[in-house]
């Protein structure tokens, strides 16, 4: 809580202080702060998961968990990386830059965000707290598929509920973020003129109105399928359980871009700041953004190829996907032709974007191989999957999220950070994650399913390769944790631009941000 | 955990040993054994021939760029930015790289849905946890479980070769036929899949879906379960044994004499010593993956047999609970698994094993009444 002492110096209205001031602020830094803060304490959390479930893995047999509570822990990592760290770190960093980027004042509904925020820790609670029921946590993957979440215990329901709170806090976050940057943009601001970051969001956001509700109907189906008498999902009653799967991904697909689109705007930002240069396609930036949301919508079927659907529908959603390769492609063109002929140098926010570029468009390239219908229901529920998310996740979305961290602590917090640790976190992090991630393409081309506790002797390397690896990957987010908290604390002043081709109005304000900023609109030209 | 971590070790340590007779890196799919599965192993080749191209031409230029425009060697920003000749180009080519791709992959697709015409057809259902296989056409039905101990599992004996992919009866096949798959299950959603013979469906319980294969070489091929089921999903393999024309034909008068044995148990009646023996492997195999051998089942999850008031009640409430489960958990159905003579010989076995000394013997002929008389050649799922 020691930012907390010290971020409260920097205002003096008379607001609660010491933990009544997080409880009840309305400050869309404070609550950017907050989310940040939950989603860096549930990177621990869900990855110290991810560590028990690589432990477990390094060899075949059964050594430290059962079979059951192996299946609890993949399923807890998935819904807490996905809801509990990449969500809410991507609403941290749109709390904080979409009103500074745009000079307003605040967020469009400041009371809406506060709730926004706070219901979200009493969801992690009832995930979390789960694991102490009887019969364990939930165990029936992320994906919840019926008619296994039907047999499960108490937690199941826990976590329909944590789904609902995390799901509304994502509507009302939305709602926020489009009102602020439809109506509170500063004179002169055009949509055309607002900063990528600020576009990927306002897409984001309208993709979570539209497909959160989706998800809620179907967990509300599942709640009454379980205690109600319905039969949705149950043959037996009439129902199908493939139609959860249809409703689940047709939320779930775009779900994956709600996951991604962010990034995309981050990186935008940080590219052309380093390569001292404007971003190459701005407009096309915008229509490849808004393409790949726009199918995310008619894709979702991919998912479930080995469903058994007719061959026409596996055609259409093989095209239908493939598709989506084309305005992906324009926007890594894109990037990689902002840095050409830049004058480029390589801080650490600089080194985590090109490490994204590179190997998101690997994430994406399997990503192409399992559009082939084909190829997929080969590879469908194999490590190959498990590769290919990891890499459009971890080396996509949580490297994005690293170099915005790197990108702008030294605005929010006046104080530069430590660039030779930094670098450290940065070259272990990227080696780390491709000894973990890489092999795993080969587990499941030579058919290792995934989700699974134990293995056959034919696995056994490329498993302790990744077990090497994701203790190396593990151990070195703490030195971001190191890196972050140093920070907050003190360091090297940060000068207002803070980086040399630094572009947009945050950085025509003070470092450390004051506490209210734009009360008075600026105009921009 | 002393000990645990001392078994970890120790089998850390004979692991390295055997790791150099076992190395095999794979970086491919599995050496096809069908046509479909020839045809995904081109597929997926040509596809990561086109990626890696245009990996290296677009990382290729984004090196180079990193390497030449760097500030540190001098070099000065340009500021060049859009340009639609260039956007064009960037968006046609890769849409007309795709068109390339799909082509191929849609006569694939239609390839692999196209299951007529099959030579023979076999159901497959799937449970929690392992493969039910009725031959539609030969009138022959089983299961197949891991056959797996779970000395090896737990660490307490070596792994043999096949560990985790090995099963006490293997689906047989005769080559060079068009086998027809009815795939479902009975419980939660399985998947069928056997790499080689490329030839993956999911089980959903309540739809049967088909898929189909036609093995080109004899020969043993393993799959396992590729959807999450439940506790023991990583423990229900899939082991299809390619053979001779021949060899099948004799395969299916084996598995025919047996299917007779197994009526004649049906109607005999055993001693609590027969009993006991057989109901022990028939619990083992069936029950104690949730039940746990101990009879004590696992808290919150999966409730104890022994002490518990239908292992130790009456005696018909525990064949009913075996024979028809228990609507809304995990307790399936076995009636429509277990034979007569299987069934009574684990209900024996529940009831007098562990502390359940009720001393109670369940005879086939007591199953078949429960069932209502109507099916007492229960163990054959084809007839329900």
């Amino acid at each position: 809580m020691s930012d907390a002492a010290h971020a409260h110096d920097d205002h003096g209205h008379g607001h609660p202080s010491g933990v009544m001031r997080w409880l009840t602020t309305t400050n869309h830094k404070d609550i950017g702060t907050l989310y940040l803060f939950f989603a860096l304490i549930m990177l621990f959390v869900a990855g110290s998961m991810a560590l028990l479930i690589r432990a477990e893995l390094f060899q075949p047999g059964l050594q430290l968990t059962n079979p059951d509570f192996f299946n609890q822990l993949t399923t807890m990592h998935g819904l807490i990386m996905i809801f509990g760290v990449i969500m809410p770190a991507f609403s941290g960093f749109a709390n904080w830059q979409v009103p500074l980027m745009l000079g307003a004042p605040d967020m469009a509904f400041p009371r809406m965000n506060n709730w926004a925020f706070w219901v979200l820790p009493v969801a992690g609670l009832l995930l979390m707290g789960s694991f102490w029921l009887p019969g364990g946590a939930v165990a029936g993957g992320w994906t919840m598929y019926p008619p296994l979440f039907i047999q499960g215990g108490i937690s199941y329901d826990l976590t329909i509920l944590a789904v609902h709170i995390m799901g509304l806090s994502s509507i009302m976050g939305s709602i926020n973020i489009v009102t602020t940057i439809l109506n509170m943009r500063a004179p002169g601001l055009t949509l055309m003129k607002m900063p990528l970051f600020c576009w990927t969001w306002l897409i984001t956001a309208y993709l979570l109105i539209a497909t959160m509700p989706v998800l809620a109907g179907a967990v509300t189906m599942l709640l009454t399928d379980r205690n109600f008498g319905t039969h949705f999902f149950n043959a037996a009653g009439g129902g199908d359980p493939v139609m959860f799967q249809h409703i689940f991904w047709f939320f779930a697909h775009p779900e994956v871009y709600i996951l991604i689109l962010p990034a995309f705007g981050i990186v935008s930002q940080v590219i052309p700041t380093f390569a001292r240069k404007p971003l190459f396609g701005y407009a096309s930036m915008v229509y490849a953004t808004a393409s790949i949301a726009i199918l995310s919508f008619i894709v979702w079927a991919h998912h479930m190829f080995t469903v058994g659907m007719p061959a026409a529908a596996q055609l259409f959603f093989m095209f239908s996907t493939m598709l989506i390769a084309v305005p992906t492609g324009v926007k890594v063109f894109n990037w990689v032709a902002t840095m050409w002929k830049g004058s480029m140098t390589f801080e650490t926010p600089m080194l985590f974007a090109i490490a994204f570029v590179c190997l998101f468009t690997i994430g994406g390239f399997s990503g192409l191989v399992l559009a082939i219908a084909p190829v997929d229901i080969q590879l469908h529920d194999t490590y190959y999957v498990v590769a290919h998310f990891h890499y459009v996740l971890v080396s996509g979305a949580l490297f994005s999220i690293f170099a915005g961290i790197y990108y702008w602590l030294p605005k929010w917090t006046g104080h530069m950070y430590d660039e030779t640790l930094g670098k450290w976190h940065f070259w272990l992090s990227v080696i780390g994650m491709n000894i973990v991630f890489f092999p795993m393409h080969f587990l499941g081309l030579a058919g290792m399913p995934r989700r699974i506790p134990d293995y056959a002797l034919q696995f056994t390397e490329f498993n302790q390769i990744a077990t090497v690896g994701a203790f190396i990957f593990g151990f070195s987010q703490l030195i971001f944790l190191i890196v972050v908290l140093k920070t907050i604390k003190g360091g090297a002043k940060a000068t207002d631009r803070v980086w040399e081709g630094a572009e947009g109005l945050e950085w025509t304000l003070p470092s450390p941000a004051p506490y209210h900023t734009f009360e008075t609109a600026p105009v921009v030209k | 955990m002393k000990g645990k971590w001392q078994r970890v070790g120790m089998t850390g340590a004979a692991l390295a040993f055997s790791q150099s007779t076992l190395a095999e890196y794979a970086y491919n799919l599995q050496t096809p054994a069908s046509q479909v599965a020839q045809d995904v192993f081109d597929l997926h080749n040509l596809i990561m021939l086109v990626c890696l191209g245009i990996f290296i031409v677009v990382f290729g230029a984004m090196f180079y760029s990193l390497l030449k425009h760097r500030k540190s060697a001098g070099h000065q920003a340009a500021h060049f930015h859009e340009n639609t000749t260039v956007e064009v180009i960037w968006t046609v080519i890769p849409f007309v790289i795709l068109m390339g791709m799909a082509y191929p992959a849609a006569k694939v697709v239609i390839d692999m849905k196209d299951t007529t015409n099959p030579d023979m057809t076999i159901k497959i259902t799937g449970y929690q946890w392992k493969w039910g296989y009725d031959y539609l056409n030969d009138d022959i039905s089983f299961y197949s479980n891991l056959a797996t101990p779970r000395e090896q599992i737990v660490g307490s004996a070596a792994k043999g070769d096949n560990y985790l992919l090995e099963v006490d009866e293997p689906m047989v096949v005769p080559v060079g036929k068009r086998v027809r798959l009815l795939i479902t299950a009975n419980d939660v959603l399985h998947a069928w899949w056997v790499p080689a013979l490329g030839a993956k469906q999911d089980a959903i319980p309540g739809f049967i879906r088909d898929s189909w294969f036609k093995a080109d070489k004899i020969g043993t091929y393993r799959g396992q379960c590729v959807e999450l089921c439940g506790k023991d999903h990583g423990f229900m393999p899939i082991v299809v044994e390619v053979v001779s024309e021949a060899d099948y034909a004799a395969w299916v008068a084996k598995k025919k004499g047996a299917a007779q044995t197994a009526a004649a148990d049906n109607a005999k009646s055993f001693e609590l010593a027969e009993l006991m023996g057989r109901g022990e492997k028939v619990y083992e195999a069936n029950c104690a993956a949730c039940h746990q051998a101990s009879g004590m089942g696992l808290p919150g999850a999966f409730p104890a047999i022994n002490g518990s008031k239908i292992a130790t009640g009456p005696i018909a409430d525990h064949i009913n609970i075996v024979l028809n489960g228990k609507p809304g958990t995990a307790m399936a159905a076995f009636g429509g698994q277990l034979s007569d003579a299987d069934i009574a010989a684990v209900v024996t076995y529940q009831r007098n094993a562990w502390d359940n000394k009720t001393g109670d013997l369940a005879q086939p002929a007591q199953i078949a009444a429960a069932r209502g008389g109507a099916a007492s050649e229960a163990a054959a799922p084809a007839a329900q």
